[in-house]
Formats: structure tokens, C-alpha cells, sequence
């Protein structure tokens, strides 16, 4: 289990965050231009990075605020938390 | 392939068994191959097997990186199952019930197939629904699922709470469903496919694919370059890292499935019971302990070990419907790393590397699947096209459309 320090509020228990996959997919800017193999990508594919993985999460039974980590997923270390309003960090942060 | 026969057993145990025969080499990788495949587990080596079996191709290698049977095969609740809703995923699973039933003789191995019927419990009215409406189709599918009533439920699993938090209103049965040993299936088909002339090659790591023109042509293992006509990926959580290298993506993210055993106690579970609504799914094994799983962690890792909120999820569901187990203690727990599709259901696939295929997303139930997912992996690897029961699962779907959305409908959420 992860201790996370939400960038909006404090140190709290994974339990209180939910988690929301990969960030930084944007979403196509013309959806109705996307072929299917773009939908699916956009969709489904994903980088399922073994190391430092940037991924969205929420505290959902606390602020209620979205934010961003930067994970080793081999190790459960967080490398990195940032807003979304902020610059993601390099792969290596921490 | 030798036959054990009772003869065996008494010149050996008289020997204090210590001349059994290794039951499969130790060889030194040839520089090539017809078929290579990576992932020496039970999907592996069950494609390994049935690719000299049923398809003459013998000049097979199995590199796993680490001992064979190490990963998922040794690390599951071995619930065996065909009780899925929709068609493909009900003739694939089924197939693979076939398989099982003969699988100790044809394999010369007791892979202690027990099918002592799985129990799916439902706990509302919407459960009630739901579980009826699947438990037709798959009847239609002509795969055995029968109604139990909570009074019939009383008589058959006579320690179960039915008048827990959620009560339990009435249960799915299907009663060719149930367990095998993990390990035996691994060294059984090892042994098969060892016999077979398949070298089995441990401690050999795959680092990359060599690839010439979009053709793969052989992989980088820790132990030098193997060439190879045609590689076929079984390698579960670790197939997305051998995608990257092979410079593709594949649907599917990797989560952490804990389980659990306790101390072993005299009989008193003869099904395999499984809970949608509250979480859980446990067996007695046959030395008498109590094999558990519940939630896989909510988020992307490949830490082989699962967070301590799910243990106790899935202790308290256990206490809910059995709450006289509650001072029983348990010995081990350990963590697996599930490979999940956004459908839950496998991909059995070319890629867009040339005489590359992938075998995975098998997720958080591929134990039940081995003997058929090697059957139908032997018969894309020698052929190059998929086999029938495979056609619906290649990773096109995930572009076209058709899922096979078995999220929901897999008996317990994953």
C-alpha cells in the first residue's frame, strides 16, 4: 500500500485515492477525423511502463482534487507528485 | 515418454527414492530454433507441448528467466472454470474443461484434477437476475451451470453464513468446475514436452528481438543471440515489456492479484465458493488448508507483492460468510502480476512484427485456460493463422470493436 502526499492537501493513505490510469492521453482534438486503429489506440493501448510511469489519481475521500504521480511500478517508489497544472517532471525526478 | 506404473514406485521407494530419473534436461541453447518460445509457465510450455504433440514441430526452445513455474502458474488459487457468458469466451474456457478431464493420463502426470463444482453466490435480487440470465446462456452454450436454492446451499456448504450482511438469496453451480495442483501442471507438461525433444531453458532472460525488415528473426537472451522461424510470447505481466522492445503496445496493464493460504484444518469445504457481491473465492486444498484470493491493487505495478488493504478486504469477507473461521490462522500470501485487458478476456494474436505472436491478458484467471491456450498458441505458431476457438481473440478487436466483454460477467469483478 502507498503513503501519497496529495499536492493539494497532505500525506494521506492510498485508500482515500482512487486511481485513473496513465496520464497525459489527450484526447483527440477532431474526434470525428480519428480512423478506428486511432480510437483504439487512444482507447485501449497503453505504455504499461515497468519503471517510472506517469499516472493520474484522485483523492477521491479527501479534497476531491485530481493530481499527477510519477511512479516506479517495479518498486512502488513515488518519484515525483505534481499538479496538473504543472510541468511534468522528467523520468528520473526524485 | 516413460510411464510410471506401480512397479516404478516400488523399485524407487525401496531405493528410498533417490533414483527417480530427472524428469526433464538441463540443455544448453542451440544457436537456432523452429519455434522459441518465451515464458516457461504453464501457457508456455502447454504451447510447447502440444506444438510437438499435435503439430510435429519438436525443434522447440522454452526460455524462461527465471525456474520454471515460477510466476503466475505457482502464484493462482487454481480455480477451474467454463461458466462465462459470452460465446467465444464459453467454447475456449470449455475446450479447455475437455483438456483437464484427460490431462493427468495424457500427460502421464496426476495434475490432481478435482472437480469438486464451483459455487457463485448471489447476494440480491439484481445477483438473483443476473445470475440466472448468465446461467441460461451459458446452459445454452451447452456448458453445465445449474440454480441453487438457499436451502439447497444450507445442506451443501453446512458453515456458510447465508444470513450475512448481504444474505445469500440463491447460487450458480457448475459442477465440472473446480481445482488442480498448480505445480503439477507445470512439471507435467515440462515433462511431456521435454519428452517430446522441447528444450527447456531456465535462467535465460530475454532482452530484445532481433527483427530484419519487419520479420523477427530470432531473440537476445541473457545467454546470447537464439535464432528462431517463428516466437510466441507467453510471458503474462512481462508480455507489455517484451512488446516495447519489440517496438509495439499492447491493451492490457499489469496489477498485483494477492492470495492467500492458512493453516490446514479437517475437511468442511468440498466446493469452491465464489462471491461477486462481497469478494472473494476459496477452496480447501486437498492437505486441508484454505486457499483465498479476493482484489488485485487498484493501479499499475509489477511489484509481485499486493498491499495490505486487500488483505484485509478479503479477510472480511471471508468472516462474513464464514464467521467460525475466525481464529484461523494463515501461513503464507504472495502476490502475482496480472496482465488485464479492458475486456478481461485474453489476446491470443499476431502482432505487427512478422512470425511474432502473443499469447496474454489472460488477467486474473488464466490458471483454468493452460491446456487450451497452449492448444490453440501451438496451432498459431505453426501455422501462422489462429486457431478457431483463438479467431475472436486477437488484439484487431480492440480496434474493431468487438470485445468480449467478460468485465462483469466473469463471475467475480477482477
Amino acid at each position: 500500500m502507498l503513503l501519497i502526499r496529495c499536492p493539494w492537501c497532505s500525506e494521506r493513505e492510498q485508500t482515500e485515492f482512487s486511481y485513473h490510469g496513465e496520464a497525459h492521453i489527450a484526447r483527440p482534438a477532431t474526434p470525428m477525423d480519428q480512423t478506428d486503429e486511432q480510437w483504439g489506440d487512444y482507447l485501449f493501448f497503453r505504455s504499461n511502463t515497468r519503471g517510472p510511469h506517469r499516472e493520474r489519481w484522485l483523492h477521491a475521500a479527501g479534497c476531491r482534487r485530481w493530481f499527477n504521480l510519477l511512479r516506479d511500478t517495479a518498486t512502488g517508489q513515488i518519484l515525483a507528485v505534481y499538479r496538473p497544472d504543472e510541468p511534468a517532471p522528467a523520468a528520473t525526478a526524485g | 515418454m516413460h510411464k510410471h506404473s506401480v512397479l516404478d514406485l516400488l523399485r524407487h521407494g525401496l531405493a528410498h527414492n533417490r533414483t527417480w530419473p530427472r524428469m526433464w534436461r538441463t540443455p544448453e541453447p542451440k544457436p537456432e530454433y523452429d519455434a522459441v518460445i518465451v515464458g516457461g509457465g504453464g501457457h508456455g510450455l502447454a504451447t510447447a507441448y502440444y506444438l510437438a504433440k499435435e503439430h510435429g514441430i519438436r525443434n522447440v526452445a522454452v526460455l524462461e528467466k527465471g525456474w520454471l513455474g515460477g510466476g503466475n502458474t505457482a502464484r493462482n488459487t487454481t480455480i477451474i472454470r467454463s461458466n462465462y457468458l459470452q460465446d467465444s469466451s464459453a467454447a475456449l474456457y470449455d475446450f479447455s474443461i475437455r483438456l483437464w478431464e484427460g490431462l493427468s493420463a495424457e500427460l502421464g502426470f496426476n495434475v490432481m484434477f478435482s472437480q469438486r463444482g464451483v459455487i457463485h453466490l448471489a447476494h440480491s435480487i439484481h445477483d438473483l437476475q443476473e445470475i440466472q440470465r448468465r446461467g441460461n446462456a451459458i446452459h445454452l452454450n451447452g456448458v453445465d451451470s445449474e440454480f441453487l436454492d438457499p436451502a439447497r446451499i444450507r445442506r451443501m456448504l453446512p458453515l456458510m453464513n447465508l444470513d450475512c450482511r448481504f444474505p445469500v438469496l440463491g447460487a450458480l453451480h457448475q459442477r465440472r468446475g473446480g481445482v488442480a495442483r498448480h505445480d503439477a501442471v507445470a512439471w507435467g507438461f515440462a515433462r511431456a514436452a521435454d519428452a517430446h525433444g522441447v528444450d527447456i531453458i531456465q535462467r535465460c532472460e530475454v532482452l530484445g528481438f532481433r527483427i530484419r525488415g519487419g520479420t523477427v528473426t530470432g531473440v537476445e537472451t541473457t545467454r546470447g543471440f537464439i535464432g528462431a522461424r517463428v516466437v510466441g510470447c507467453a510471458a503474462a505481466a512481462a508480455s507489455g515489456v517484451l512488446a516495447n522492445m519489440a517496438g509495439f503496445r499492447l491493451p492490457l496493464e499489469t496489477s498485483p492479484l494477492q492470495a492467500f493460504v492458512s493453516e490446514p484444518v479437517r475437511p468442511f469445504l468440498h466446493h469452491v465458493v465464489m462471491s461477486n457481491a462481497i469478494h472473494l473465492y476459496v477452496s480447501q486444498s486437498s492437505k486441508g488448508e484454505l486457499v483465498m484470493g479476493a482484489g488485485s491493487d487498484p493501479y499499475v505495478s509489477y511489484a509481485q507483492r499486493g498491499s495490505f488493504d486487500q488483505v484485509e478486504l478479503a479477510v472480511r469477507a471471508l468472516l462474513e460468510l464464514f464467521p467460525s473461521l475466525s481464529r484461523l490462522r494463515f501461513m503464507r500470501q504472495w502476490a502475482g502480476n496480472c496482465d488485464i485487458t479492458a475486456d478481461r478476456s485474453p489476446i491470443i494474436s499476431s502482432t505487427p512484427v512478422r512470425n511474432l505472436f502473443v499469447n496474454c491478458g489472460w488477467g486474473t484467471g488464466g490458471f483454468k485456460a493452460t491446456p487450451a491456450s497452449g492448444f490453440v498458441f501451438a496451432h498459431c505458431l505453426a501455422h501462422g493463422t489462429p486457431h478457431p476457438l483463438a479467431e475472436p481473440f486477437g488484439m484487431d478487436r480492440f480496434h474493431s470493436g468487438a470485445l468480449i466483454d467478460e468485465g462483469a460477467a466473469a463471475t467475480v469483478a477482477h
